[in-house]
């Protein structure tokens, strides 16, 4: 019989794999399987959607509005463009402690830093501390690359429009106003912090600024940023990264400053607050509107209904699934099992 | 001379190159003439490039694509990274660049192993190679080499000038084949000398007919002497049995004949791409309209903005466009964001799928046949889908449905009939029986030859060789006493008979033993060949003992039937040839019946022991040897469909003229007499051939002709003459074929059954119940087409058979409406909707031509289709492909062509998928195919099982392409609306252009190889599967994965959208869960596509979201700031890290999936 297997060299190998024999694993869907699976999915779900429900509802949350259209507002006269170093007053009252950390945003509406043209309008390697490119920024900011004769750093439209409202916030203790503490530090990602925005080596910083210009929009250059904290200055100013970092929604919130320190650090007390804006931003060429929002959070971040809502009305569903084919399984006793 | 060829556009001339040895390159005659070297490669090493991407631009897609990344570069549609949208053309480019590369290396090795294959030119005394040779030389060619040019054969070592070639690197064919050199053109006697060629070689223009040449041979003298294709050696054949062989090399190098015929695959498109096509094209539509909401939409929202906001960048000059204006760029913005809608990796994937499912066909053991050990075999590599397409299968018959072994079973001498009930018997209780059983049979009477007979046995080992004919025992008492009076001055016709048998035909005699490696068969020792036989009969009856006892028990009516048999069958043995000589012949024929007849003749002891082109030898049952000196052969054509040998008569000196053919081309050529026996022996023998066509027998008439010498001298002038001519020759030289063959005296008839291959009546049962309509057609009379037809089950006793045969159109036509008339009203009868009644329809060719012409055709087609089975019987080669074509393209249906002769070719060709059967009959049908297979039962799988889970794995898959695109592209889709449309990805364009080339490529081209949906038995089991599988790509399915997609994307955006709502996450913070459901919905919606899972599929499955994770994890821990604007540095680790991204994960591609589970 050698000679038959000789023969027969171009037989194909007999393997499972070849003969398209490799045993196999076909899902079966049958009642047995599917609503057991419902219900423990359904459940899961439920089980879930409650969790992140009760969290999102302990969440507290406290929005106003300063954006100042409305001519009863207390920001009214500040709307309007002509005004300059404009300060308003936002004056609220918080009934129960909200408790701490506090984290202090404020948002803006309608505004589209997702626009296209606008997210590329700035010099990554500039921001990185290049000096090369201090000197000649990239193609990609334009217009905003130079005031005409001078660069300008840091160049781009994101640079430019950065929101330059900044808070101050009060608590009345005894009828006097009392300072709340912000605290600025760590509200920017860390590793835009550390990582990819640098400022030069330059000491001082300003030296590194030699022969540029500021941002046309900017009332200060970029290495006077912060006053009170020469470290917080630069491309590595916090609410310079947080601004940096595009929000993905036209309407959105951007963290401002979180209380975190001495008698805050367990959250607001009950009691009566004032807000001094001094109200810089633009917001009416496009129909914006600004807000502050003061909010804690939790594991699942801030507070969003949503999710729980989802997840209980799918478990729900699934529950209720199975409910159904069980009664379906119950009426034919043989369903349709293959 | 070289005016001369000029002047003469079709044909050319050629002299030796000996007298110009050593005169420069521009004395040279034939310098003209391309030379012997060979160059199959497309491409230069220089121009690849600028070559392979000319070709790969004639893909409409491909230029698509190109003109997509070129757009990019355009500045006014603010492309971010214009290079980065050249990563997927230019990585879909090279890879096609890369094969083709691949291909063209090999190419190369090949040609140049072949140009420097050594071989032996006269004149260059160096050994020389193939690439040397020129147009002119003379080359020599040794025993069991190749032939290295297409040479005009001088000369032959044989004494006779005949050698012998194997033509099977051309067209498959292992016979060996005749050539003959051309006698008196130079001195051969007893070394041949090329100096002495002194004439003119005028031949055709190279052309690529394998089995046509025409050339003359000018002499000095202006004498002229034709020949033919029987003198020329092809390029590509072996020299077989000759030592050597000297040859004129005509044409060399690509004007050789084997390589005209070297024709690239051919591409044929099938009707799932072109369906995919228009799909492509509702996709660019839906492109184009989701482009103009964005225009618009931008447009819109730019108009609706009071004034300029901080985030819209004006231009350098601080301008701000017009909003319609920018709506107008954002149209092409919206282009390049949404192109990956078209999917730029589906015609790759495509192909890549198509080289799988043609692996698994190829290596499918079941379709693997292993008497003659080939394997299925896919020519054209793009249209295995329509395997699954399939609705009317047109079938050959002879080769095709049966074995074409033919066996000699009756015959009819004289008009007198001899059934060879013994050989009937054989076969009716093979069909009742199991094959194993017919073994025993055959042992258990040849028990009663004795020795001799066990030893042939082992020769009979499969009971199908047609070498087994068991002579009739009146017919041989009639032989013996024809032959005891042989010396009587006239020649019994029932010994003519047999001499028309053993001489009429063109039987190449070779030692059954020997083999044919050895250039001298008679140094195989005999000794050897002894043994060897001895035990294998030994052995088969070891086994078989108990088998027969067996036999005994259950079946002993039939064995008591063989009992008498054997005493005729004893007798019989006494008049076989006891020599194991003569025995140990075997004959090689071009066609299985001339073969049957040879075999046939010798079982009554006309044994043909010798065919020389200008003799045959023969042994008369008395023992004496009679050498015929053949002065003619007028071969066998599909016009006279008959052929004759003329010879001479050694004893008598009579021209004999013997002549077979079909019953219907003799019968009208026989001599006119009044004579009434000799009209009886007329009737007598129609008579017969009606019978033995009833029976399913192939029958041919046997006459002879006694030529006068005067009109043999005539007549051969003629034949000079017209063999010579260079034009118009065939018609000549059967114009000459045809002034002999008249006057014919009827000799006798035969029948010869060609056997139905294994499993032919499953196969078409199995191929009616998956809904396909099966139609033979045949060269058969309508009577053995019929009863073939019964006997695979192409008709059903209880069927409604319509036979329709008319003279003229007039009754074609009324018969023809009649009929419809009856069918229609038969199929709307409510009684006969539950019966399980078929209609067949029974055309044979004459009417069949009627009702192809043009005004008939609706009519006809219109009836075919109402019945359930159609047999046209009597139909040319021509004939054939016009039904295909007709019912292809007046039904609209996809056909499917099986055959396995060159008479098949037109009709293979014709249809959308021919498939060859690679069978007895040589190469052609399988060359021309689309697909080869060597039995007609691996059509069963070949079709049901291949061609269904071709089919369903790449409808599939396509849809699956659509789908997950689209539902990706969507994402961004939805984006836009909250972007101010302004063309903002959410998603590093990076990971974007990864997602579709990498992580979600691989699992669908998987999913397209190695999906099944049903299992092999299942399909083979349940036939009518195979009609439901065939609706699986329709535009309906299309467009519900196209919703399907839409709903999915809302969901895979809306989700994350509405749990990020109103919170700080940033742009690409956004994108990457969305990116991350995306990658698992459309996986799981994969996995829910996928019907079984092995271990190959998990692997793929999970090992693309293990890549998606880790390339985008490594790509955001070390992207700082490399891809402006995207921010993906430490995205996904910080999403990782956030319950949220988990929790968010989970519901989004529940919600998105559930929809399918319903």
């Amino acid at each position: 019989m050698v000679k038959q297997e000789q023969e027969l060299a171009n037989r194909p190998d007999n393997t499972a794999f070849t003969q398209q024999r490799l045993p196999a694993w076909q899902p079966m869907l049958s009642a047995g399987i599917v609503i057991p699976g419902f219900v423990i999915i359904g459940l899961a779900f439920i089980g879930i959607g409650v969790a992140l429900f009760i969290t999102s509802k302990n969440i507290q949350v406290m929005e106003m509005d300063y954006t100042g259209f409305e001519p009863d507002s207390d920001c009214f006269k500040c709307s309007n463009p002509e005004e300059k170093n404009c300060v308003c007053q936002l004056d609220f009252n918080i009934s129960s402690r909200f408790e701490g950390p506090v984290f202090f945003y404020y948002g803006l509406s309608n505004y589209f830093q997702n626009y296209r043209r606008y997210g590329v309008s700035k010099d990554d390697a500039q921001l990185s501390g290049d000096l090369d490119n201090f000197k000649s920024p990239s193609d990609t900011c334009s217009p905003y690359d130079t005031d005409g004769i001078k660069p300008i750093v840091p160049c781009g439209s994101i640079a430019n429009s950065m929101f330059n409202d900044t808070f101050l916030l009060y608590r009345e203790v005894n009828g006097t106003n009392e300072l709340v503490p912000l605290d600025g530090k760590g509200i920017a990602w860390w590793t835009d912090y550390n990582v990819k925005y640098r400022n030069p080596n330059v000491t001082p910083l300003k030296e590194a600024f030699e022969g540029t210009v500021k941002p046309l929009f900017w009332p200060r250059p970029a290495y006077e940023l912060d006053t009170s904290d020469p470290n917080n200055n630069g491309f590595i100013n916090q609410d310079f990264l947080v601004w940096m970092r595009r929000a993905a929604l036209p309407d959105f919130r951007k963290l401002y400053r979180r209380i975190a320190q001495g008698d805050y650090a367990r959250g607001l007390p009950a009691g009566n607050y004032s807000l001094k804006i001094a109200y810089n931003y633009p917001v009416l060429s496009f129909q914006g509107r600004k807000k502050v929002v003061f909010s804690n959070v939790s594991w699942m971040g801030g507070r969003n209904d949503f999710l729980g809502i989802a997840y209980l009305v799918i478990g729900s569903m699934c529950v209720f699934m199975s409910i159904v084919m069980l009664i379906v399984y119950a009426k034919f006793k043989f369903p349709e099992e293959d | 001379i070289e005016k001369m060829g000029r002047n003469k556009k079709d044909i050319r001339n050629l002299v030796s190159n000996l007298p110009y040895e050593g005169l420069g390159k521009t004395k040279q005659p034939n310098r003209y003439f391309p030379g012997n070297a060979i160059k199959t490669t497309k491409y230069t090493l220089l121009l690849f490039i600028p070559m392979n991407l000319f070709e790969q631009f004639h893909r409409l897609a491909n230029i698509y694509f190109v003109c997509l990344a070129i757009l990019n570069f355009v500045p006014v549609v603010n492309a971010f990274q214009p290079e980065v949208a050249l990563i997927p053309i230019c990585v879909i480019l090279s890879l096609a660049a890369l094969k083709a590369a691949w291909e063209d290396f090999r190419r190369y090795r090949s040609d140049r192993k072949l140009n420097n294959t050594p071989c032996f030119i006269y004149s260059r005394f160096t050994k020389s190679r193939w690439k040397d040779v020129r147009v002119g030389d003379f080359v020599k060619v040794v025993c069991n080499e190749i032939v290295p040019a297409d040479l005009l054969l001088l000369h032959s070592s044989d004494p006779s000038g005949v050698c012998h070639i194997e033509t099977s690197n051309l067209d498959g064919e292992t016979n060996l084949k005749q050539r003959r050199a051309m006698s008196g053109i130079c001195i051969s006697d007893p070394e041949f000398k090329p100096e002495s060629f002194n004439t003119v070689v005028v031949c055709e223009k190279p052309n690529n007919n394998l089995n046509h040449f025409k050339c003359y041979v000018e002499k000095p003298d202006k004498d002229k002497v034709g020949t033919g294709i029987e003198s020329l050696l092809l390029r590509g054949c072996k020299m077989r049995n000759t030592h050597h062989a000297v040859g004129f090399v005509v044409y060399a190098g690509h004007e050789t004949k084997s390589m005209l015929n070297n024709n690239a695959p051919r591409y044929k498109r099938s009707k799932l791409e072109r369906k995919l096509n228009t799909d492509v094209i509702f996709c660019v539509i839906l492109l184009l309209s989701m482009c103009l909401v964005g225009a618009l939409g931008h447009f819109l929202w730019l108009q609706a903005l009071p004034s300029g906001p901080p985030y819209l960048v004006p231009d350098s000059n601080g301008h701000l466009d017009s909003p319609s204006l920018s709506g107008f760029y954002m149209f092409f913005t919206m282009i390049i964001l949404l192109q990956i809608l078209i999917p730029i990796s589906l015609y790759v994937s495509i192909e890549l799928v198509k080289i799988g499912q043609i692996y698994f066909i190829t290596n499918d053991i079941d379709l693997h046949d292993d008497e003659t050990d080939r394997r299925v075999q896919c020519k054209t590599l793009n249209i295995t889908e329509d395997l699954g397409q399939i609705e009317y299968v047109f079938s050959d018959k002879t080769g095709t449905l049966t074995e074409n072994k033919m066996v000699f079973r009756r015959c009819s001498i004289m008009g007198t009939e001899y059934p060879h009930k013994e050989n009937v018997k054989c076969s009716t209780f093979e069909h009742a029986l199991t094959n194993s059983l017919y073994i025993i049979y055959i042992l258990y009477v040849s028990t009663c030859f004795g020795g001799f007979a066990a030893i042939r046995l082992a020769v009979l080992g499969e009971p199908e060789s047609g070498e087994d004919v068991i002579p009739d025992r009146k017919l041989l008492q009639q032989i013996s006493r024809a032959g005891n009076c042989s010396g009587s001055q006239e020649i019994d016709p029932y010994l003519d008979f047999f001499l028309g048998l053993a001489i009429c035909n063109t039987v190449a005699v070779s030692m059954a033993t020997a083999q044919r490696q050895r250039v001298n068969a008679n140094s195989v020792s005999l000794p050897h060949i002894f043994t060897s036989w001895q035990r294998k009969p030994k052995r088969s009856r070891s086994i078989l003992e108990d088998l027969v006892v067996e036999e005994d028990h259950f079946n002993p009516p039939v064995k008591k039937e063989d009992f008498e048999d054997t005493t005729g069958l004893q007798m019989c043995s006494l008049h076989a040839p006891s020599d194991t000589n003569s025995d140990n012949l075997s004959y090689e024929a071009e066609s299985p019946d001339e073969a049957a007849l040879v075999y046939a003749a010798k079982a009554y002891g006309f044994t043909l022991l010798n065919r020389t082109p200008d003799s045959v030898t023969l042994r008369l049952p008395s023992g004496e040897d009679l050498v015929f000196e053949v002065l003619d052969t007028l071969t066998f054509d599909s016009n006279r469909k008959r052929m004759s040998v003329l010879v001479r008569h050694p004893i008598t000196r009579e021209y004999v003229l013997y002549t077979k053919g079909a019953d219907y081309a003799i019968m009208e050529l026989l001599v006119k007499t009044e004579i009434p026996w000799q009209k009886n022996i007329a009737a007598g023998t129609q008579h017969h051939l009606d019978c033995y066509a009833k029976d399913g027998l192939r029958t041919l008439c046997f006459t002879k002709k006694v030529v006068s010498y005067k009109e043999y001298e005539s007549w051969s002038v003629n034949r000079q003459r017209a063999l010579a001519a260079i034009d118009h020759r065939e018609e000549l030289v059967m114009d000459t074929a045809v002034q002999l063959e008249t006057g014919l005296s009827l000799l006798g008839a035969t029948g010869i059954e060609d056997r139905l291959q294994e499993s032919v009546p499953d196969t078409i049962v199995a191929l009616r119940e998956a809904g396909i309509q099966v139609w033979v057609l045949t060269g058969d009379k309508p009577e053995t087409a019929v009863n073939i037809g019964y006997a695979c089950r192409l008709l059903e006793e209880e069927d409604l058979v319509i036979n329709m045969s008319c003279k003229n159109k007039l009754v074609c036509t009324s018969i023809l409406d009649c009929t419809l008339e009856e069918v229609r009203r038969y199929s709307e009868d409510p009684r006969n909707v539950d019966t399980t009644q078929g209609i067949s329809l029974v055309i044979d060719g004459c009417t069949l031509t009627m009702a192809l012409s043009s005004d008939l055709q609706d009519r006809f087609v219109d009836l075919a289709k109402r019945c359930r089975s159609v047999l046209c019987c009597r139909v040319t080669p021509l004939q054939k492909s016009r039904v295909v074509k007709m019912v292809r393209e007046k039904l609209k249906v996809m056909t499917l062509a099986v055959g396995d002769g060159a008479n098949d070719v037109s009709m293979i060709q014709a249809a959308d998928i021919g498939i060859g059967l690679s069978g007895q009959e040589g190469m052609q049908a399988v060359m021309a195919s689309d697909f080869a297979i060597s039995r007609f039962k691996h059509l069963n799988k070949l079709i049901l099982v291949h061609g269904h889970w071709c089919y369903t794995r790449l409808a599939n898959m396509i849809i699956y392409f659509f789908y997950k695109n689209v539902a990706y592209v969507n994402l961004l889709f939805w984006y836009q609306f909250f972007c101010g449309f302004s063309g903002t990805t959410m998603i590093d364009y990076w990971l974007m252009i990864f997602f579709n080339l990498f992580f979600t490529s691989v699992p669908p081209i998987m999913f397209g190889i190695m999906d099944r949906d049903v299992s092999a038995e299942m399909l083979l089991g349940v036939p009518e599967l195979y009609r439901m599988g065939q609706g699986e790509y329709t535009f309906s399915t299309f467009w519900v994965s196209m919703l399907d997609a839409f709903y999915q994307s809302l969901v895979c955006f809306f989700i994350p959208y509405l749990a990020y709502q109103d919170s700080d996450i940033d742009v690409f913070t956004f994108g990457t869960p969305l990116n991350t459901i995306s990658l698992f919905t459309i996986i799981l919606h994969l996995s829910i596509e996928i019907k079984a899972w092995t271990v190959v599929h998990w692997v793929i499955m999970l090992g693309s979201v293990a890549l998606y994770f880790i390339v985008t994890l490594v790509y955001s821990a070390i992207c700082v700031s490399c891809n402006p604007p995207s921010n993906p540095y430490w995205i996904l680790q910080s999403q990782m890290a956030d319950p949220m991204f988990y929790l968010l994960c989970i519901i989004t591609t529940v919600v998105a999936l559930m929809p399918r589970y319903y």
